[in-house]
């Protein structure tokens, strides 16, 4: 395009602009004089930063094309080839390790609080990674097992005194029985039609703990339940921030662990190859119904355990914490991180649930930024900010 | 000896269309066969029956279990698709279906899927036997691709694969679950001359040193004629025509389907 139609475009983008923010940037009615203040120069503002926008739109858009015109290695971002060298490896880890475990004690409670929720949200993310970003089923009702993880524990623990340490594999298993409940009769759907279906069931789970007041407590939701033990140990309040901080941290390493293992076996290949052609996966051999449902149980049992933790940091639970919107946002840590690749899920989450929390004094601004980085992501970066690298094998004759 | 695979008055109906009418078929070991016709004659239709992609509403698909010249008789229709691909008939697609976010060797070690066992607890814990499988089938697939020509490929994304090599890789991918029938669906479409000679050889080779048998649908008639030793010719889901390339070549019948009939003078 010559630079005279990018003026152009450029020129009509900021008239049109202009023209839509009218009402609201230029009008102003007095209401204590009845009088209509004209605010013109608010107009010539508004006429000047979207000609600019949109000439710096246009300009990365063009940026972004001849990008990927390049080959293959080049493309690999700065944190994928980190990613892929041995030797930054085990020092890495080391540096995480020790971040993690001073955390808590550099930072305030609330610091620690915050993080706290951030890494329930990553092992969140990392579950549905294995439903969506590998097996490729669009699930919109994923808070559904959070919440099964959740009551499950304060249930349990209301009526026979269940502790922590067992709730949390009990919690696990149960929201699995449920992924599988709703992986039986939703295996032949595939994209918007599974979304729609499984958005139904995680809406039935909320509104079944909304009005089974004899079950769950209705909307008043579940208190004091009891924060995880240390063999009987009396702790203070911020003793136990700081060890809850502990066990998500622990919770997280181990889903790191197992997702990793999982994605390169032969359960993880077949879950790509389904996501990629469930025709050609069955013709070489991959049972469809089987295959699919472990991912589902997977998925949701990981949901189940974050969701018990989860009950046991806030000590208090109710429908609330289990709605739509935190599907949503667990669905965005995913489509933003990067589908399939973990490095990705964990800095998605990390970003999506931090900076809104940090983000607090920009007030309502705060989610009109949130809303305006997924789009720019969507363009920029649709592969998400860590895109997932197959992993490649050596053979030795 | 009696035929690995022998389809005996299959029908297939979509509603009130008879896609396949009655249709007879048998294939010995090691034999390549070559279903031929005009299109739209139901070709594709009697592969998605043979491998269990529909379920045939007459007739009966029957293999020697194993593949085995005296194996015993297994009846098929109606299985899913992965029971029958572990039955050992593999398959390769007209439009190309490769698994396009995977490499070229992941795509092969998918078709070992079949044949390996580890579940969840076996990739969780990777044990010593998850390891030697893992190890068998990279090894494996290496091998084939190897030997299919592909082992320059190895850690391309499939995706990113030239026409002729996607093709190829499709019955890389079908060999490695270890068939004993292998079936083509339109191997060499959107060939040009040279890959189609070499698809020729390759085919040939693998019958040869496998000893695998070979059901083919093919348009570029060359092909046919110099690989088959038996060909089918279907028209409208019927069968018009069964024989060695030189008598399919001369039937009248053959010939009518495929040019029309010769208006009389």
């Amino acid at each position: 395009m010559t630079a005279k139609q990018e003026l152009k475009k450029s020129i009509i983008a900021s008239v049109w602009f202009m023209f839509l923010t009218f009402p609201i940037m230029v009008i102003k009615v007095n209401t204590v004089t009845h009088t209509i203040d004209w605010r013109w120069h608010n107009m010539a503002l508004v006429g000047i930063g979207s000609f600019f926008l949109s000439m710096l739109w246009r300009y990365l858009l063009k940026k972004k094309e001849e990008g990927g015109k390049k080959d293959k290695k080049a493309g690999l971002s700065f944190i994928q080839r980190l990613l892929q060298e041995k030797q930054f490896a085990l020092p890495g880890i080391l540096i995480i390790t020790l971040i993690t475990i001073l955390f808590p004690h550099i930072f305030s409670m609330y610091q620690t609080n915050i993080m706290t929720s951030a890494l329930i949200f990553v092992v969140l993310g990392l579950g549905l990674n294995i439903v969506i970003g590998l097996a490729g089923l669009l699930v919109l009702g994923y808070a559904a097992f959070f919440a099964v993880g959740a009551y499950s524990y304060a249930l349990l623990n209301l009526h026979y005194g269940v502790g922590f340490w067992i709730a949390l594999p009990i919690g696990g298993i149960l929201a699995a029985l449920f992924g599988i409940l709703l992986g039986y009769p939703v295996l032949r759907l595939r994209g918007d039609y599974l979304a729609i279906v499984t958005l139904g069931f995680g809406e039935i789970i909320r509104l079944v703990l909304e009005n089974w007041n004899e079950f769950s407590f209705g909307p008043s939701g579940i208190k004091n339940i009891p924060k995880p033990g240390f063999f009987g140990i009396e702790m203070s309040m911020q003793t136990t921030t700081i060890y809850v901080f502990y066990i998500v941290v622990l919770l997280v390493v181990f889903t790191i662990f197992v997702i990793n293992r999982l994605k390169n076996s032969r359960i993880g290949r077949a879950w790509v190859a389904l996501k990629d052609d469930e025709i050609a996966s069955q013709a070489m051999g991959i049972d469809k119904a089987k295959t699919k449902l472990r991912a589902f149980a997977l998925g949701a049992t990981w949901a189940g355990m974050a969701g018990v933790v989860f009950a046991a940091k806030t000590t208090f639970i109710n429908p609330a914490s289990f709605t739509l919107w935190e599907s949503v946002i667990i669905l965005c840590t995913v489509v933003l991180g990067g589908m399939g690749s973990i490095a990705g899920v964990i800095a998605g989450a990390l970003l999506l649930i931090l900076l809104p929390e940090y983000m607090r004094d920009f007030g309502e601004f705060r989610m009109i930024t949130f809303g305006a980085v997924l789009i720019l992501m969507m363009i920029f970066r649709p592969g998400g900010m860590i895109e997932d690298v197959r992993k490649t094998y050596k053979f030795e004759k | 000896m009696k035929p690995i695979l022998e389809v005996k008055s299959m029908t297939m109906d979509f509603g009130g269309l008879r896609a396949i009418d009655s249709v007879d078929l048998s294939i010995d070991k090691g034999q390549i066969v070559a279903l031929i016709g005009p299109n739209g004659a139901g070709k594709t239709t009697f592969f998605n029956c043979i491998t269990g992609i529909y379920t045939p509403t007459a007739g009966d698909i029957y293999i020697s279990s194993n593949g085995a010249a005296d194996g015993k008789n297994e009846r098929i229709n109606g299985l899913k698709p992965n029971v029958v691909t572990r039955k050992g008939l593999a398959r390769t697609f007209q439009n190309i279906r490769l698994f396009t976010s995977m490499t070229v060797l992941e795509n092969v070690m998918i078709g070992c899927h079949a044949i390996t066992k580890a579940g969840i607890m076996g990739a969780i814990f990777r044990g010593a036997s998850t390891k030697s499988e893992e190890k068998l089938i990279v090894e494996k697939s290496y091998l084939i691709l190897e030997k299919i020509g592909l082992s320059k490929y190895v850690d391309e994304l499939a995706v990113n694969l030239p026409y002729g090599a996607q093709r190829r890789l499709e019955i890389a991918r079908a060999l490695a679950t270890d068939p004993f029938l292998l079936l083509l669906d339109e191997p060499a479409a959107g060939m040009n001359p040279q890959e189609t000679m070499e698809l020729d050889e390759l085919i040939l080779k693998i019958r040869n040193s496998e000893g695998i048998s070979i059901l083919l649908i093919e348009h570029d008639m060359k092909l046919v004629m110099s690989l088959s030793e038996k060909i089918y010719v279907v028209d409208y889901g019927k069968k018009i025509a069964e024989g060695t390339p030189e008598e399919i070549r001369h039937n009248p019948v053959v010939i009518k389907a495929y040019l029309g009939e010769e208006v009389a003078s």
